[in-house]
């Protein structure tokens, strides 16, 4: 753009000309990643024919959902997804506080970096590298578990791929591996920037130890701790599809424990091709997704308005 | 800094070496796996301490090399071209948002934002870009859907902007007569390097890590990522010999030292990022202090 001075206040389009024009290329992936898909969340209420595309095809009003709220699947996911999340949410906070603060006390600078570096990295690992992990400790016939760990229990060789109710114990522990980590850099960072003079203090009255982290990190920390409760809650419904998915190698045999809604809206749209069931599903989601997001948030703001969102 | 004392030490050390060992002590099996003989890791498992070791998992690799030499040129590519393209697209967006006085600016916030909020999920999005876009068994699918720009990106680069780069030094610029591109490229990426690394960083180990999209936009296994091939041989250890391009059709198979196999062709997928982590892990950690702090 030609810059004349003085500039012609009035006229912003003209002025700002290629600062509008640079947020183009962005602004038109959005559109195109994130607001037509939200539009087409409409086919939850049509009957989807591919000849006749997205627009085209008949509405069906309801009908999607009957199909998916008449069959045990939609309880079964929802309350698979829900408790997943609790327990994932509750250990990996509980661990990673706990792991930060024992951190923040080691007095090699260096060994408490290295420490916090190796635990942050099983958070970089692929979800297709992690099945891998698993697989070899978890196979039938050749895992380390079942020949190495059960036979010095003497415990029988157990079928890990095709007994569901090992499941919700095993994907627990991989999501506390791969997260945790990466929670703790955040909590830490947050003990570090306490005021040393808290400590210092107390110390001065003959606070133990156990005292200062009870009476002093802990509350300086529990704002950042609620904070990030509540953002993960907001984002409760929905699940890592690949822990789900990959982790139990997509085993139909699991799927009493391991379907959650992301896996369910995959497998109905690539596996069966039930495009109503999917769509259906994935409505169900963004919108109580959606909702949660709001309702979590309006507690955030109750808590800490700079914490919020918006 | 006042830390529990000397002798206590010990209290800490021993819980964290623990976890430390449960970190990593699961590549260490998959490394030494792939390293041992066929023979042993049927008769004793997956081991740390093999009775022999061999080195056919990585033969029969090197054998079937075209399809994993072509597949880590796929990865190779996106993550190149992806981070490029991401990072343009994200500071070209978020650096006209930080700026006072542009038109519509609350609006296109707003936009932005609304995405964190809320969002089509996987049905709609497979069908846009299937349908409309034509996207499937192209390179640009492992490119594109979900991945090349986020708006938590944008707002992140957006408050960069806003609270390290003084007004007055565009101002200045702009009297000196730069256009705004080029205050833009010359003045504001420059000075941004810390939040261009960090986003740079995510992207890239979001681009080498994806393997969603090659799982459910490409089924040409030329266009394979490294990802998407270890996808494949986890349930389906044949892949390799039966992609045509492995000159030696027919002659795996039977042969084929499977249980060995499977572990060095996650070794092969997983070293690039092991072997770059020690450089990387301090800017990831303060990207991550940083991001957590608020977008």
């Amino acid at each position: 753009m030609e810059q004349t001075y003085p500039l012609r206040r009035k006229n912003g389009l003209r002025k700002y000309g290629v600062l509008l024009l640079m947020m183009v290329p962005g602004l038109a992936y959005l559109l195109i990643n994130n607001y037509m898909p939200m539009f087409g969340l409409i086919i939850a209420f049509k009957d989807y024919n591919f000849a006749k595309g997205l627009l085209g095809s008949d509405w069906v009003g309801l009908r999607n959902f009957e199909y998916l709220f008449k069959t045990q699947d939609a309880y079964i996911i929802t309350r698979n997804t829900i408790l997943y999340n609790f327990a994932f949410i509750l250990l990996n906070t509980v661990f990673a506080v706990g792991i930060a603060i024992a951190l923040n006390e080691i007095r090699s600078r260096f060994l408490s970096r290295f420490y916090q570096s190796v635990l942050l990295l099983p958070h970089l690992i692929s979800m297709v590298i992690v099945s891998y992990l698993a697989y070899s400790l978890l196979s039938m016939e050749t895992g380390f578990i079942n020949k190495t760990v059960l036979p010095l229990l003497g415990i029988e060789e157990i079928s890990w791929y095709s007994e569901s109710r090992y499941w919700p114990f095993i994907l627990t522990i991989i999501s506390l591996w791969k997260g945790a980590g990466f929670l703790c850099v955040i909590y830490l960072a947050a003990i570090v920037g306490i005021d040393p003079e808290y400590y210092e203090a107390a110390t001065l009255d003959g606070a133990t130890k156990w005292q200062q982290i009870r009476s002093i990190t802990l509350p300086l920390l529990s704002p950042i701790i609620i904070m990030m409760t509540l953002l993960a809650i907001g984002k409760i419904f929905y699940s890592d599809f690949g822990l789900f998915y990959q982790v139990p190698l997509g085993s139909g045999a699991l799927n009493d424990t391991t379907q959650v809604i992301d896996t369910y809206v995959y497998r109905a749209l690539m596996n069966l091709g039930d495009i109503g069931m999917s769509s259906a599903a994935g409505l169900y989601q963004s919108i109580v997704g959606f909702v949660l997001v709001l309702l979590s948030n309006y507690a955030v703001r109750k808590f800490n308005k700079d914490s919020a969102l918006f | 800094m006042n830390t529990i004392n000397r002798g206590k030490q010990i209290w800490l050390h021993v819980p964290m070496l623990a976890l430390a060992a449960a970190c990593v002590l699961p590549f260490l099996l998959l490394v030494i796996s792939s390293v041992s003989d066929e023979g042993s890791i049927l008769r004793q498992g997956y081991t740390f301490f093999p009775d022999r070791l061999g080195s056919e998992a990585y033969r029969y690799l090197w054998n079937h090399s075209d399809q994993l030499v072509r597949a880590y040129g796929v990865t190779v590519f996106i993550t190149i071209f992806g981070t490029t393209a991401s990072l343009l697209m994200t500071a070209m967006l978020a650096y006209p948002m930080s700026r006072q006085g542009v038109p519509w600016r609350g609006g296109v916030a707003f936009f932005v934002f609304f995405t964190l909020l809320f969002n089509g999920g996987l049905t709609p999005t497979y069908l846009i870009y299937v349908q409309y876009f034509d996207i499937k068994n192209t390179i640009l699918a492992l490119i594109v859907p979900g991945l090349l720009m986020n708006g938590f990106n944008v707002l992140l680069m957006r408050t960069f902007f806003m609270t390290t780069i003084p007004p007055a030094l565009i101002e200045a610029a702009q009297i000196d007569g730069a256009g705004e591109f080029k205050i833009f490229w010359r003045i504001i990426m420059p000075l941004s390097l810390p939040i261009v690394a960090t986003v740079g960083l995510i992207q890239t180990i979001i681009y080498w890590n994806d393997w969603f999209n090659g799982m459910i936009y490409v089924t040409d296994s030329r266009l394979f990522s490294i990802q998407n091939i270890l996808n494949r041989m986890l349930t389906d250890i044949q892949f390799l010999s039966e992609s045509k391009f492995s000159a030696q059709l027919g002659e795996a198979g039977a042969n084929l030292p499977s249980t060995t196999v499977k572990m060095a062709i996650a070794v092969v997928g997983v070293l690039p990022i092991i072997a770059m982590y020690p450089f990387f892990q301090k800017y990831l950690i303060k990207g991550i202090a940083i991001g957590a702090v608020k977008g």
